[in-house]
């Protein structure tokens, strides 16, 4: 054996009792890990090839399968842990950078876990949701510091454009390129549907989605893929990416095999080409700069698109913040350092940046401390898993929250986080034809649907139990939050009481 | 046990109010009388008045109503009062002592104007100044508590229940046009006098009956404007509101009334007067963090007028009741009843429907 | 009439159609026991062109050729949905080699099998359409037949 060697992660476990040979295992399995034996008629395995994607699992019809964590281990190690080693070995191997997908695995603190929502008992009365109305709706854009009334005495509508959502909730970026189109479908269709939102990411528009308009947002990043005047005229509003949670301070890139046909066509590139975004805008070295594209996108046009500004959560973001309140922003969006990636150097996705619920209760506060909270609305995103999440992270002081994991899972991801690898068996992040087409979009937009659909009577069965009956009057209702299990430091970042104070 | 501004207390209360159209004055015994019947909407740990119209020869001249804890912090408010304002006349408020009221601090008012060159310094207008004074004198005078800052007007309040508290502060002797009441029934409360009600700013007074869910919302968005809410009660919150909405914003009563009880969006959609349900969307999603929610029956006092106003479910109970010029709006009709035993129309105002009762114009108030 | 449609576009050749049809008309309560090591016989099948994959099952044509040639009268036409008296059936094979679908086969024991649309069976609806796992057939009524 040689010293590369690593033992495969997973074993798959099949009960041939039980196997009736139907093969659907092996052609469902894009890393050919299953295989049939003409001569035994039987199935095998090659579980080295196992990424533990549990399609094999959720296709086979008798319960046939299984995928194990093999207990094959190396001497165990608090200090050298068994990963830790193996990425020592393929780095040895390979001379390379680790590289992963989705948001950042390891045990660090999710805070979200250690809150805890109030409800009202007898001093005043829950709602209850089934039989008073509910309201959900927010709008997210700049809010004028005056009114302004007309010479006729009646008040004037000097809001600038906002972005109206049916719930507090949209779909994060993710670019054609990085999931498939069939996953872009399902999405728009699910954001027309819900009367929210979904993100192009920075891949550009396909042109069959322009009729999804009214429910996109179009993404502008460093590579500026697929921009062009009627690319921005097309959404709703406009983002303007400079961060990304699960990689902060880098680019990205999405190798030249995926850039094929409508792809290339989309971000305007030649085929095969490497797209790579810069980890800088090369036109954003500072804080002025990003006003001039601001305005330079709000020009072309003509002010009739409210302006995101996307950055990831890191140590200084209050400060970050309070800067692209004032630089004719309308929106921040920010994204904590577990949210999903399609590709991301290892060691920065699980190392860098900061998370999510103490950069927005910091970045909320220190826009209330300045009085420019009103000049922007904050979009929260980087693992927003639950309607239970949302009420937490809007309780903080969120207007919005924005969601991409989350809405993968129910397209049929598993998390196996090996979408660089492009052979996604659910059809999400590929642009193999043969893969694509496993996500009907009339399914995987029924499904998102069906989860926002959750989340809103969660959300709504949440705040009637507050006494709550409007999103509005729980929007940076901290005092609806209480700690469990957090220090004294935390509390005063998250700007909460203990549990029992 | 912590203060009352250092924990938020939750309470439930009675509020009653009565006003003249035609600007008339009456004593403070009607209304004191009003608060019987209510008793046990009460618990005995505050109660108090506002009283609309009672300082005529000091018109012009702010009424500040102090409690102070010692000697020593009146003297060291005066100081801090001086260095901004001329102090016209100075004088304890008289009381009356009866058993049901104890530990009473030292109970002072002052009629005061600003300074002229420290309002133009501070480059805003006289009310502006003023209503900052007062946070900065909550704040930083320690063993002070500016309770009461309007023109031709002021409350009176203390740690009991309100008919005693009436009593206490001999508002038989006072004559104002309009008054409001209320009673409180803190859930816990160590009795501290300041955390009583109204609570007042300006000219502006709030009582308050229930429990707002929206309130760490509310209070902090309106902090971002200078406010403080020293004393984390609803009613401060809903004052702060008011006053942020109709002096700051310049918004009407009626406008101010439909954003913190804000129609449903269901109900703006359905609306057939274009104009009208372009405003209430513009306000709503203009002002969409002084939407108050949760349980409130609250009457809004300010010069020359009343509003009442529920929340929009209506999860308080308020009557409102006219007879001639007067107008009565209550917790409860059998308080409406003892003010004025051959009282008109009575109804109860639908949620987030303002009653807005105002002065004749031409009186002088 | 409700019939099964069969959508290429989503179709995975993933086979389960013919495993869940052949399950459903075991009578078995059990797959396992149903499909384990015994020849499969479903009446709907894939086509695989190396391109394209979609299933084909009987298309209960309104004046069906198969019933039309059948020479023992086995088969008929029950409410639109064409059936098989497996007694009456002598195995001559005129009705394979009649339709222009391809959607009638050889079963277990030498007489001819088509899809009967599961109505009869354990299963109450087609089970091809029911395990489908992307939608690529459906059961529903057109008009444009």
């Amino acid at each position: 054996m040689s010293i590369e060697f690593i033992y495969p992660e997973f074993e798959v476990i099949r009960d041939q009792s039980r196997c009736i040979g139907c093969r659907v295992c092996q052609r469902q399995c894009a890393n050919e890990v299953h295989s049939y034996d003409d001569d035994l008629k039987i199935l095998k395995s090659d579980e080295s090839k196992c990424v533990n994607c549990q399609r094999c699992v959720s296709m086979c019809p008798t319960r046939a399968l299984k995928i194990v964590k093999s207990d094959c281990t190396l001497r165990e190690n608090a200090n050298w842990q068994n990963n830790t080693i193996k990425e020592i070995y393929k780095q040895a191997n390979s001379g390379g950078v680790l590289l992963s997908s989705m948001g950042n695995p390891n045990p660090l603190p999710v805070y979200w876990d250690r809150i805890l929502i109030n409800a009202s008992q007898v001093t005043n009365p829950p709602i209850d949701p089934l039989r008073e109305p509910m309201e959900t709706r927010v709008f997210l854009g700049k809010k004028p510091d005056k009114i302004e009334r007309g010479k006729d005495g009646k008040l004037k509508c000097n809001l600038s454009p906002q972005l109206e959502l049916s719930m507090p909730v949209m779909f994060s970026a993710m670019s054609y390129g990085s999931i498939s189109y069939n996953a872009h479908e399902s999405l728009a269709r699910a954001a027309k549907e819900l009367g929210i939102f979904y993100n192009t990411g920075e891949g550009g528009l396909h042109e069959d989605f322009y009729c999804y308009g009214d429910n996109t947002i179009v993404q502008v990043a460093s590579g500026r893929f697929g921009v062009h005047e009627d690319y921005l005229k097309a959404g709703k509003g406009i983002e303007i990416k400079m961060g990304q949670g699960a990689k902060p301070g880098i680019g990205g890139h999405l190798p030249g095999t995926k850039i094929v046909g409508d792809v290339s066509r989309t971000r305007m590139i030649p085929e095969g080409s490497d797209a790579i975004s810069p980890a800088p805008h090369h036109d954003i070295y500072s804080i002025e700069d990003l006003r001039q594209l601001v305005f330079s996108l709000k020009e072309a046009t003509e002010y009739k698109k409210p302006v995101i500004v996307k950055v990831a959560a890191v140590h200084n973001i209050a400060a970050i913040a309070s800067g692209i309140a004032r630089s004719g922003a309308d929106i921040i969006a920010i994204d904590g350092f577990r949210g999903g990636t399609g590709a991301a150097p290892t060691r920065i996705r699980d190392n860098v940046g900061i998370p999510i619920e103490l950069a927005l209760a910091s970045v909320d506060q220190r826009l209330r401390d300045e009085g420019i909270r009103n000049n922007v609305s904050l979009v929260v995103g980087g693992s927003i898993r639950s309607a239970s999440d949302v009420v937490k992270a809007i309780a903080l002081g969120a207007d919005a929250c924005y969601i991409a994991t989350a809405a993968v899972l129910a397209m049929g991801c598993h998390l196996c986080r090996t979408c660089q690898s492009g052979k996604c068996n659910w059809g999400i992040a590929t642009q193999r034809p043969d893969l694509v087409k496993r996500l009907n979009p009339e399914i995987g937009s029924k499904r998102l649907v069906n989860l926002m659909n959750a989340w809103r009577h969660e959300i709504k069965e949440l705040m009637g139990g507050m006494g709550i009956n409007s999103i509005e009057a729980l929007k940076g209702n901290r005092l609806m939050l209480r700690g469990v299990g957090l220090n004294d430091r935390e509390l005063k970042i998250l700007g909460i009481s203990h549990a029992g104070e | 046990m912590q203060l009352e501004g250092q924990v938020r207390i939750p309470s439930g209360c009675a509020i009653a109010a009565a006003i003249s159209r035609d600007g008339k004055t009456m004593t403070g015994e009607k209304i004191m009388n009003a608060m019987k019947p209510m008793h046990d909407r009460s618990n005995g740990l505050g109660g108090g008045f506002a009283a609309y119209g009672i300082y005529p020869e000091y018109r012009d001249l702010y009424a500040f109503h102090f409690f102070f804890k010692d000697r020593a912090s009146r003297k060291d408010c005066e100081v801090f009062l001086k260095e901004y304002f001329e102090i016209v006349k100075s004088e304890i408020i008289p009381t009356r002592k009866i058993p049901e009221i104890t530990d009473e601090p030292i109970i002072w008012r002052y009629f005061v104007a600003p300074l002229k060159s420290m309002v133009s310094s501070a480059q805003v207008d006289e009310n502006e100044f003023v209503a900052r004074m007062v946070m900065r004198v909550n704040i930083e005078v320690s063993g002070a508590y500016l309770f009461s800052s309007g023109k031709n007007m002021g409350t009176f309040k203390a740690v009991g229940f309100p008919e005693d508290v009436g009593r206490f502060y001999r508002l038989d002797e006072y004559e104002g046009y309009s008054w409001t009441a209320h009673g409180r029934y803190p859930t816990n409360t160590p009795g501290w006098w300041g955390g009583a009600h109204p609570f007042t700013l300006l000219d502006y007074s709030i009582v308050h009956n229930g429990e707002i869910s929206s309130y760490d919302a509310n209070r902090r968005f309106i902090e971002m404007f200078g406010y403080k809410c020293t004393l984390q009660t609803d009613t401060e919150v809903i004052t702060y509101i008011m006053d942020y909405l109709i002096r700051r914003q310049g918004l009407t009563m009626n406008e101010a009334s439909s954003v913190i009880a804000a129609p449903f969006w269901s109900t703006i959609e359905n609306k057939t007067d274009t104009e009208d349900k372009e405003k209430h969307i513009y306000l709503r999603t203009m002002f969409p963090n002084l939407l108050v929610t949760g349980p409130f029956s609250i009457v809004f006092g300010f010069r020359g007028g009343l509003m009442a106003l529920n929340d929009r479910l209506k999860l308080r109970s308020m009557v409102v009741g006219e007879h001639d010029d007067m107008v009565y709006i209550a917790s409860e009709e059998a308080a409406i009843r003892v003010m004025d035993n051959n009282v008109k129309n009575i109804w109860a105002p639908s949620g987030g429907e303002p009653v807005i009762v105002k002065v004749r114009e031409g009186v002088n108030i | 009439m409700k019939r099964v449609y069969a959508d290429e576009k989503w179709c995975l050749g993933c086979h389960l159609c013919e495993y869940n049809c052949a399950f459903a008309n075991s009578g078995t309560e059990d797959m396992v026991k149903a499909l384990k090591d015994k020849i499969v016989y479903p009446r709907i099948h894939i086509e695989d062109t190396g391109k394209i994959t979609y299933a084909v099952s009987c298309r209960h044509c309104e004046e069906p050729l198969c019933v039309k040639s059948c020479i023992s009268g086995a088969l008929g036409i029950e409410n639109g949905v064409i059936k098989i008296d497996k007694d009456k059936c002598v195995s001559c094979l005129t009705c394979i080699l009649v339709c222009p679908y391809g959607a009638l086969s050889e079963g277990d024991g030498g007489a001819v099998q088509k899809c009967e649309l599961c109505l009869e069976n354990s299963c109450g609806e087609p089970a091809c359409v029911k395990g489908c796992p992307n939608r690529a057939l459906v059961y529903e009524e057109r008009c444009d037949v």
